[in-house]
């Protein structure tokens, strides 16, 4: 009994403890994200001139509008749809190429099924980086430098996602798919009507992780769009720092990393209670 | 409605057997229940009526038409699953309707159809939950009414009754029954609870090893097993099995079988026995008794009787009517 009292009180201690340590945590990780956005709301001078102030400015409306519209290079509105068409793009071309594929390998037989698999779980052990060279030239020679096929179709291939799904597909009662068969449903539409809704919570959270991953690519929209009307924001940024003499224009840089948050935000907050309501609703 | 025509059917897995020819002729609307225990192939024999199974050899026939090659929906049949496999994002009323919404049945007769099925089977307040919202017994009526709304010719039945507990069992028999009775369907039922086969069947296939044992009506293959593993697997408790050489001069087969009911303990009998011990069920009592050689066997006598008590000696009787005699191969002689 006594042991149990003082779990209790040291449960009473932790819990402050714990949430001081969450709270210093939190502060330290969003101080960065704090000092941009304040960068974003004042003028080129109060950021140049130390100590450089920790609170908002009254600049907000005019660097947003001044980077949304014309921006460094290009306009952060234009370099926006760029990445909401190519993360889209990527996160839609993945789930749909991944479900049918995972789709194939758990109800088909066919020969070298296996083999199949595992050359697909092989890609997952080879980062884009490593055969950037070569998807560069198949590219180039399709014609799809500065193009959103390009920007979108190397990218849409993920081992990841269709290994997720063929887990997924695994735990499936076979059943489930007899009665279909006895029902009369055909392969494509069991697929469309009881596998795909059956998914949905899988979808919804690769959606987030995939949108993210599309969103945030670097290395190749800056290999293949030359083009400044085909800047993704992620890259774009990067773009706008000023090379050789010229002078940076830190707040609308710094208004276009806030807005370059923005989305990925927006998914999360949004497919999260989406997946969350989706989970307890599978829930038996 | 429809027969169905098994002429000796096979399958085997890669290099096993597991369907060693089987032949069978159901009547239309006849009740049939196979029954064994688990992996003796009766669920395999179901699915090859089903279509869900191919036929390694041998003819399946629906209705006098040769179905090996055709596919389970156009075999026009309907099956209900052990666990009921419904799908469970969909309503109940969805769950029932897929099948006649593929086949591009009339909308207002979907609903039609839906709704008698409901009503027969007390579902029409759930119509529009999902299975996850429903009790075992309600999802296994969800399960039925997906079947009864296709209309088929022969309802399939794989073992519909395991998931649920011993109660409901009891209930959803009977209900299985009558709805059986009342649509006039044929029927194939597959389940290792010989209850369930000797109270649901017309005639019931005990299955052994991927061979038919026996073919019959239920009280007919209680009363006069072919086999030994019959004999063995219909009843319960089970047939006392005794070895003839504790019992000189009473046969040249080597096994003697005797139910539980037709042995008496009486003041002279042909075998002595030890009593291990009694189990008193109300109606009944049930004694466990060991012979010579370390045989069990067990007596079930009325409750009025005296209850013998533990270590003490007792003769066992019975009438020549009623010993069953298997060979070597346990066939019956």
């Amino acid at each position: 009994m006594a042991e149990r009292n003082g779990m209790v009180e040291k449960r009473g201690a932790g819990l402050w403890l714990t949430h001081l340590g969450l709270i210093i945590g939190v502060l330290f990780i969003f101080f960065p994200i704090w000092l941009a956005f304040v960068a974003s709301t004042v003028t080129q001078q109060d950021i140049s001139q130390p100590p450089m102030p920790l609170m908002p400015g009254d600049k907000f409306l005019e660097n947003y509008a001044r980077a949304l519209t014309s921006g460094v290079n290009a306009p952060v509105a234009a370099m926006l749809v760029n990445s909401l068409i190519m993360a889209l793009g990527i996160a839609l071309g993945k789930i749909v190429i991944s479900l049918l594929s995972a789709f194939a390998i758990v109800y088909f037989r066919f020969p070298l099924r296996k083999l199949f698999f595992w050359l697909i779980f092989l890609t997952l052990m080879l980062p884009v980086e490593v055969r950037i060279v070569p998807t560069y030239e198949v590219i180039a020679n399709f014609k799809m430098l500065n193009s959103y096929q390009g920007l979108i179709l190397p990218l849409v291939a993920s081992a990841t996602a269709t290994f997720l799904f063929r887990q997924f597909f695994m735990t499936v009662p076979d059943e489930l798919a007899e009665a279909a068969r006895v029902d009369g449903a055909k392969p494509m539409r069991f697929f469309i009507d009881i596998l795909l809704p059956m998914s949905r919570t899988n979808i919804a959270a690769l959606f987030v992780i995939l949108f993210i991953y599309g969103w945030n690519q670097y290395l190749w929209p800056l290999l293949i769009t030359t083009d400044p009307g085909m800047n993704t924001i992620v890259m774009g940024i990067k773009q706008m720092f000023p090379s050789g003499d010229d002078l940076a224009d830190w707040p609308v840089i710094m208004a276009t990393s806030i807005l370059a948050m923005v989305p990925p935000v927006l998914v999360v907050v949004g497919m999260q209670r989406l997946f969350v309501r989706g989970l307890v609703e599978s829930e038996k | 409605m429809a027969t169905v025509t098994l002429r000796n059917v096979r399958k085997s897995f890669g290099k096993t057997d597991v369907i060693h020819g089987v032949d069978l002729e159901i009547a239309d609307g006849e009740f049939i229940v196979i029954v064994g225990p688990s992996g003796c192939g009766k669920s395999t024999l179901l699915r090859m009526v089903a279509g869900l199974e191919t036929v390694t050899s041998g003819e399946v026939e629906i209705g006098g038409r040769l179905v090996n090659k055709v596919e389970p929906m156009d075999r026009d049949i309907a099956m209900v699953f052990q666990n009921y496999a419904l799908y469970p994002h969909m309503t109940v009323f969805d769950n029932m309707a897929y099948g006649l919404k593929i086949a591009k049945v009339p909308k207002s007769e979907i609903e039609d159809r839906v709704a008698t099925a409901a009503k027969l089977l007390q579902l029409e307040e759930y119509l529009k939950r999902r299975p996850r919202e429903l009790s075992g017994g309600q999802r296994q009526r969800v399960a039925m009414g997906r079947a009864i709304v296709r209309k088929p010719a022969v309802f399939l039945f794989d073992e519909p009754l395991s998931n649920l507990d011993a109660k409901l069992r009891v209930q959803m028999r009977l209900e299985i029954k009558a709805l059986q009775r009342e649509l006039g369907v044929t029927a194939l039922y597959v389940t290792h609870d010989q209850v369930e086969a000797m109270t649901l069947a017309d005639r019931m296939v005990v299955m052994n090893g991927g061979v038919a044992d026996q073919v019959g009506k239920p009280l007919d293959v209680y009363a006069d097993p072919r086999t030994e593993f019959v004999a063995g697997f219909i009843g319960s408790p089970p047939t006392n099995f005794l070895d003839t050489a504790l019992l000189p001069g009473l046969s040249t087969a080597p096994s003697l079988g005797i139910r539980p009911e037709h042995l008496q303990i009486e003041d002279q009998g042909r075998l002595t026995a030890t009593v291990s011990f009694a189990e008193a069920l109300g109606a009944e009592t049930l004694i466990h008794c060991r012979v010579a050689g370390g045989r069990q066997v067990t007596v079930r006598q009325d409750a009025l009787h005296h209850i013998p008590a533990e270590g003490e000696s007792v003769q066992l009787n019975w009438a020549d009517a009623d010993a069953m005699f298997f060979d070597a191969n346990g066939r019956r002689v």
